[in-house]
């Protein structure tokens, strides 16, 4: 049986542990999507899955993603598990609807009778010079639906243990997973999972609240540490889940810093951040000295990848940011 | 315009085993054993099925519904696919398979809070083997493709158990052929030579689209690409849409494939009753169609080749008074939505944020209705 690693591991290791535990512990888990079977993924998360599981549990499905997710609410009816894997955040428009439509909606529509336990991975994210298609962030378009959960792993630990939650959960998750992540550092993993839908302060600070989740993490403790150089304290912030969002933990920080910085990759207009400054300026309104500010991905398509470190929130972009929030 | 009607001929080999004079005819490939009682209970079927249609029209005029999908002139095309189900057999219906309901024992009041507003669809998928009407134009087929993937998986195909061998039936119409889900249905169920059956209810329009603007080729011969069967059958034929459908469904169980039916009929009525045909399409055709309807070769059959008494046709009449008193006082009966039922069910575990919004919303409503 696979426990949790030992010795520190990189989060594409990180996610196949977790997949490989979720499966032994419930036969009813499948994983479907393109090249996932004998490649093991064109990124290797589901290495080695097919061998030890079998065809019928692990699926290379034909390439059409409106049928991984339509397929796996027929599944799921007929009281199976599916764990879909979208190849690249650019190809889950194709399967939007039966998202939207279907698997959002398909446990109201029933009255309650009917669950879809249905775990939909995304590669997501920019930073790995790719082309057109292969960088983007859609989890606002899936926060917007009601019947979606949208949870984003930043570390080895949640993704080993995020995943699992996931796909233990009775209602449909949208999973993230940035992929640039997969292999940029090695972690350990902690003994014991934190509660899915809750986010973590991950550096505590004093003067200024930066919140991101998924690939911006670790630009966020970046910026922690050379904001810190200046005398400037940030409390980092790991929202872990974009729907639902864990606002208590948000309005506890700023009620302590009174500044917030949201950081997000995906395109700055009516995104993530937008919901945070609202709920913030309703609820802890009197606490803030500065307006909340947005540090996000521009209102562009994807750019070129030879424009993308600057266009992505990056370590200098997130300073600019707590310069102004402390200067106002 | 030109006559709709022979735009798209009826092939040759459609298959045919009652006419529409009531003749019983035989076809060598679709041989049916059947007494003269199964077809009385067929008929039974259809003038009850076509009892429910005429109520919830009514109802809809009346106020009682916001909207109904009339099935009237697919009764048979319904009824015989139905009826080749067994209970362990799956359907995946779209919004009009009233008459699948019926064999599936779902009462007809089940069907109509969708159409009054009071719930969404309401009923467990699994409790009659039926799934939830599905509006959006042939995402069913793919809900159906998958469970037939979990069919596979569980062993529930080519044992040779009767009771144990399952297949899934898919309904969805002439419009949604040309949908990206109904392809991708048959290419996953054709590359994996899933046990499922798509029925195609070819009512020749969609909405105000005729049949050729989805398609150059008859419907069924779109199968042979995607590797499986194709069979064209007369949709107002309910013992030939029954023989049809029981082998296609046999041929599923047994691990032999997909096949794709194409039941050739006719939607009698308006899309909805939102709609109004006489914008697109000539009444002289819904004349010609009228000499095919699907009651009235059975009841001519029964009458002339099976000595059907008036009794039974007494009976009938009688049955579907009451079904009428049910449907009729039923509906009235359904019990607007509560205001926190509309959050109840969005997840299985309620987020604290919407937990919030739902208890502002019951409290708004109390306010307003104080």
């Amino acid at each position: 049986m696979t426990s949790a690693p030992t010795a520190p591991v990189t989060m594409a290791k990180a996610l196949n542990d977790g997949l490989r535990k979720a499966m032994e512990d419930d036969p009813k888990v499948v994983v479907m999507g393109e090249d996932v079977g004998k490649l093991g993924g064109v990124f290797r998360i589901t290495d080695g899955l097919q061998k030890d599981f079998g065809e019928d549990r692990v699926i290379d499905t034909p390439l059409a993603e409106s049928a991984i997710i339509g397929t796996a609410v027929g599944l799921a009816i007929r009281g199976y598990r599916p764990v879909c894997e979208i190849q690249f955040d650019g190809f889950v428009f194709p399967g939007f609807d039966q998202i939207v439509s279907q698997v959002a909606k398909f446990h109201n529509r029933s009255a309650g009778t009917m669950r879809m336990p249905i775990t939909i991975r995304i590669p997501s994210g920019g930073g790995i010079g790719a082309v057109e298609h292969h960088s983007e962030s859609v989890e606002t378009y899936f926060a917007h639906t009601a019947g979606l959960k949208v949870v984003a792993c930043s570390n080895p630990s949640d993704a080993f243990w995020m995943i699992q939650e996931a796909i233990a959960d009775d209602d449909p998750v949208i999973f993230i997973e940035p992929k640039r992540l997969y292999h940029a550092a090695k972690a350990e993993v902690a003994a014991s999972p934190t509660p899915l839908y809750s986010a973590q302060v991950v550096r505590p600070g004093t003067h200024v609240t930066v919140a991101g989740y998924g690939g911006v993490v670790p630009t966020l403790l970046e910026s922690a540490k050379v904001a810190a150089e200046d005398g400037v304290e940030l409390e980092v912030i790991d929202l872990r889940t974009v729907s639902p969002l864990d606002t208590d933990t948000i309005l506890e920080s700023v009620r302590r810093t009174g500044r917030l910085i949201v950081v997000h990759e995906a395109p700055q207009s009516f995104g993530v951040g937008a919901e945070i400054a609202a709920r913030v300026t309703e609820k802890a309104f009197y606490s803030l000295e500065a307006p909340v500010l947005r540090v996000a991905g521009y209102d562009t398509p994807y750019p070129p990848s030879r424009l993308e470190h600057e266009w992505l929130p990056n370590l200098d972009r997130v300073l600019d940011a707590v310069d102004a929030v402390m200067e106002y | 315009m030109s006559e709709h009607v022979h735009a798209v001929q009826p092939e040759a080999d459609m298959v045919q085993l009652l006419t529409p004079e009531g003749q019983r005819v035989e076809h060598p490939e679709y041989p049916l054993t059947i007494t003269d009682d199964e077809i009385r209970s067929l008929y039974r079927d259809l003038f009850l099925v076509r009892r429910i249609d005429t109520e919830a029209i009514a109802l809809q005029r009346q106020g009682e519904l916001g909207l109904w999908a009339s099935l009237l002139g697919q009764e048979a095309a319904q009824i015989g696919a139905g009826r080749a189900l067994r209970p362990q057999d799956m359907a995946f219906p779209t919004y009009r398979e009233h008459g699948v309901a019926w064999c599936k024992d779902v009462d007809p009041l089940t069907l109509l809070g969708l159409f009054r507003g009071t719930n969404l669809g309401g009923w467990d998928p699994n409790s009659n083997n039926f799934s939830l009407y599905t509006i959006v134009i042939g995402a069913q087929t793919l809900h159906a493709t998958g469970y037939a993937m979990g069919v596979v998986r569980d062993g529930a195909v080519g044992t040779g158990d009767p009771d144990r061998d399952t297949a899934v039936l898919a309904f969805f119409g002439d419009g949604a052929s040309s949908q990206g889900d109904v392809n991708e249905s048959f290419v996953w169920a054709g590359a994996a030579n899933l046990p499922i059956v798509f029925y195609c209810q070819n009512n020749q329009w969609a909405i105000s689209e005729p049949v050729e603007r989805q398609s150059r080729v008859p419907l069924h011969h779109r199968a042979r690409g995607f590797g499986f069967r194709g069979v064209r059958v007369d949709g107002n034929d309910v013992l030939a849409c029954l023989a049809v459908t029981r082998d296609a469904l046999d041929h599923a169980r047994a691990a032999q494939g997909p096949t794709f039916v194409e039941a050739y009929t006719y939607r009698m009525n308006p899309h909805t009753t939102n709609d109004d045909p006489r914008r697109y399409r000539p009444g002289s055709e819904a004349d010609t169609w009228k000499l095919r309807d699907p009651l009235e070769r059975v009841r001519a059959y029964l009458v002339r080749e099976a000595g059907t008494p008036p009794a039974f046709f007494e009976e009938l009449a009688a049955e579907a008074e009451q079904l009428g008193e049910h449907i009729r006082t039923g509906c009235r009966a359904l019990v607007d939505p509560s205001p926190a039922s509309a959050f109840d069910d969005v997840y299985v575990s309620m987020p604290d944020e919407l937990r919030v919004e739902r208890d502002q919303f019951v409290n708004f409503v109390e306010e307003v209705s104080a």
